[in-house]
């Protein structure tokens, strides 16, 4: 819709230039635009047991577009979540995701609804990625009843069943094993899909996790275990936690798979291959190489055991949306005006879903009982005023 | 129907039927999303040979043998249950299951609430627990205390064939995460089962023995303690109502509640330690219900709060003797 606004009021300024159809043509088929193209990878996959994935990247233009609203989108939700915690609008925990969006975006492309995803805490863009709303997302960080979780959840407790996204964990790891019983659940039915199991570099050390590994090698489940590398666990440098921090090599006897995490065609193709792989051969691992701007939480400054010229270098060389940004530029898929509406129009979602959040009321007195249990079968007890107990086979 | 209903073991070590077994059995031919999930359950047929011949029936893909990873095939289940699987998870002891408390407490009770309903975790954990004959501390544990206070599950503790193929497969057919607890000392009991599909109700608390003066609430093996103490409190005039709770969490104060309101006075008899245990919660729950009717403080008789010992002697008197519950009756009656 953006676009045909851009498209009516360029057409007019390039009157003189170029024939008004021409003008109106090559604006309106730059967000349907299909035509494949391929991207090579600006660093090379290196791996661990298996072959390497090509640095040839399949793409197109509408693709590419959408990762760059995509990851503008995910960028300001998270932005305006700072603002609204230290507006005391969000308590608690709020673990932020910008810099690391092309994970999220790029790992999307390369699957379907159907594929699962569990991811820990840091969440909020994985969610969105799902299908998500930014309303779910905004009513269920400040509790309120529009919430994913109805607010009963919060920030680490995001959960999306249609769209098979199972959250969003609060304890470290925990979300491993879980991931590898949505794989064994999907071998099981026959589902011919892959469970990603997201975890972090400081996660990486729990030994819950090699226990799932090695159950899922036994067994030949599809699952992926994909490191999000943004090489600090809360305060503690990768080096200083792990012996070996070359995550993608530690599963051993399963392969890996080190991958630039900033570089969403990068994540896409090696999400695509991972799960070719896995369905055939049981587990792997991928470790994306990213970096998260903020601290660990919004209780975390994230400069004390990292210098803003770390930070600031990162964000000059590696940003996520700035490559999609020159990628598109540099082949002439949109203007930069037009990108720069795109980040307007992201803006103004973000405003107003937070806005209809606002709106939306705290959970009522009642719920917070609701959802402890499901009501059994045919049996029901109330407690010490039941007045009938029925056993019924269903 | 078969008029006669079959003669079964709870677990008998050369047969092929153990009630719990049954229970299984029956739920994995009615229901193709029920598998089960623990260390030798497939191959080695149980370790307590619950699960004797259901690899050979169902396959590996459905009675899976799993590596010593109880913190990782735990939360494995309860992941496999979130998309609507029905695993039934075994502790090989329930003493094991603490290496798994964090995926229990957190994934397993929790996530129904946390994701707005959105989720739900028809898991069963089941294993062997209480106090054996002189197996040692770590293998004696009740973990029926510590799982206790953890929101969104639900616990049950079978005492007989009967209840527990009932509960086996009651359990197996909620919707909500189960713990059920067996014992390790009661499977090798025999009792007559009914052949027609029953189910027990899972908040349903059993009357064993009928009575008047005092009501003896108890569970698990200590109801055997209980029945032969009151065998020697029959013979000396009393008439204890004995009331195997089942139910650990929610209490089925219903069925506990009538009661008390018929003898006014309550003795509690489990296996848990004095400190923090089912009695310690129950003693709460039943002083703050049915204060009204209570003529005695509710008395509560349970294990002592030590590690359990190896020697015969001293681990006899960890646990209530039916000694114990007989002088305790007589003085609760005075």
């Amino acid at each position: 819709m953006a676009l045909s606004r851009i498209a009516s009021s360029s057409s007019r300024s390039f009157n003189l230039l170029k024939p008004l159809s021409f003008a109106i043509s090559l604006r309106r088929s730059i967000s349907n635009d299909t035509t494949p193209m391929t991207v090579e990878t600006s660093v090379p996959f290196i791996s661990h047991q298996c072959e390497v994935p090509s640095r040839s990247v399949e793409t197109n233009p509408k693709e590419l577009l959408t990762f760059f609203r995509d990851m503008a989108l995910m960028r300001r939700m998270e932005i305006a979540a700072d603002s609204l915690y230290k507006a005391k609008l969000i308590r608690g925990f709020c673990h932020l995701y910008d810099g690391q969006e092309a994970v999220a975006v790029g790992m999307e492309a390369a699957i379907t609804k159907k594929d699962c995803i569990i991811t820990a805490y840091r969440d909020h863009c994985t969610f969105v990625g799902r299908g998500g709303s930014l309303l779910e997302v905004f009513a269920e960080l400040m509790g309120r009843q529009a919430g994913c979780s109805r607010g009963k959840g919060g920030s680490m407790h995001f959960y999306k069943k249609d769209s098979n996204f199972y959250g969003g964990h609060g304890i470290v790891g925990a979300q491993v094993p879980l991931g590898c019983g949505l794989a064994f659940a999907q071998k099981y039915s026959k589902e011919e899909t892959v469970t990603f199991a997201l975890y972090g570099d400081g996660a990486a050390n729990q030994g819950q996790l090699f226990e799932a590994l090695n159950i899922s090698a036994l067994w030949d489940l599809p699952a992926i275990l994909v490191c999000e590398n943004n090489h600090y666990g809360m305060g503690t440098a990768e080096w200083r936690a792990a012996k070996n921090p070359a995550y993608y090599k530690r599963g051993d006897y399963v392969p890996g798979l080190k991958v630039d995490g900033m570089d969403a065609l990068a994540v896409k193709q090696a999400c695509k291959f991972a799960k070719e792989r896995a369905l055939k051969n049981g587990p792997i691992i991928l470790e994306m190489d990213t970096y998260r701007y903020h601290g660990h939480s919004m209780s975390d400054p994230g400069s004390t055991y990292r210098t803003r010229d770390e930070i600031s270098g990162v964000r000059q060389e590696r940003d996520p949306i700035e490559r999609i940004r020159k990628l598109v530029l540099s082949h002439d898929l949109a203007t930069d005006k037009e990108l720069k509406d795109i980040e307007k129009e992201v803006r103004k979602e973000v405003d107003d879903a937070i806005a209809q959040a606002k709106e939306s009321p705290m959970p009522e007195p009642s719920e917070l009982f609701t959802n402890v249990y499901v009501k059994g079968f045919g049996a029901e007890s109330f407690g010490a005023d039941r007045k009938e107990v029925r056993a019924t086979l269903p | 129907m078969q008029l006669q209903p079959k003669l079964i073991a709870l677990q008998l070590l050369h047969l092929r039927n153990p009630a719990l077994g049954e229970g299984l059995e029956e739920e994995m031919e009615r229901d193709p999303r029920v598998c089960v999930m623990g260390e030798d359950v497939g191959h080695y047929g149980g370790s307590y040979k619950v699960t004797k011949g259901l690899a050979t029936k169902f396959g590996d893909l459905r009675v899976l043998d799993t590596p010593i990873a109880e913190n990782s095939f735990t939360g494995m289940g309860i992941g496999a249950a979130m998309t609507g699987l029905r695993p039934v998870v075994e502790g090989m002891n329930m003493g094991f299951l603490l290496l798994a408390f964090n995926q229990i407490s957190n994934n397993c009770g929790m996530l129904h609430y946390t994701s707005g309903g959105q989720f739900t975790i028809p898991i069963v954990i089941r294993g062997p627990g209480g106090v054996g004959r002189q197996l040692g501390a770590e293998h004696s544990q009740r973990l029926e205390s510590y799982f206790q206070s953890i929101p969104g599950i639900q616990m049950v503790a079978c005492s007989t064939p009967y209840n527990a193929k009932g509960l086996m497969k009651a359990a197996i057919r909620s919707e909500n995460p189960v713990i059920l607890f067996e014992h390790v000392l009661l499977y090798n009991l025999k009792e007559r089962i009914p052949d027609e599909d029953y189910i027990c109700n899972l908040e349903e608390a059993e009357l064993v023995r009928p009575g008047e003066d005092i009501t003896i609430l108890t569970y698990s093996r200590m109801r055997y303690h209980v029945m032969q103490a009151a065998k020697t409190l029959v013979n000396k005039g009393y008439d204890p109502e004995v009331i195997d709770i089942r139910s650990l969490k929610p209490f089925d104060l219903y069925t506990i509640g009538n009661s008390v309101k018929k003898t006014h006075r309550v003795l509690i008899v489990e296996e848990c330690m004095r400190t923090g245990g089912i009695g310690a919660s129950l003693t709460a729950a039943i002083t703050e219900n049915f204060h009204d009717y209570l003529d005695a403080p509710v008395m509560c008789l349970s294990s002592q709060d030590v590690p359990t010992p190896y020697a015969g002697t001293l681990e006899e008197w960890t646990v209530v003797q039916p000694a114990q519950i007989v002088t305790a009756v007589e003085q609760l009656c005075q």
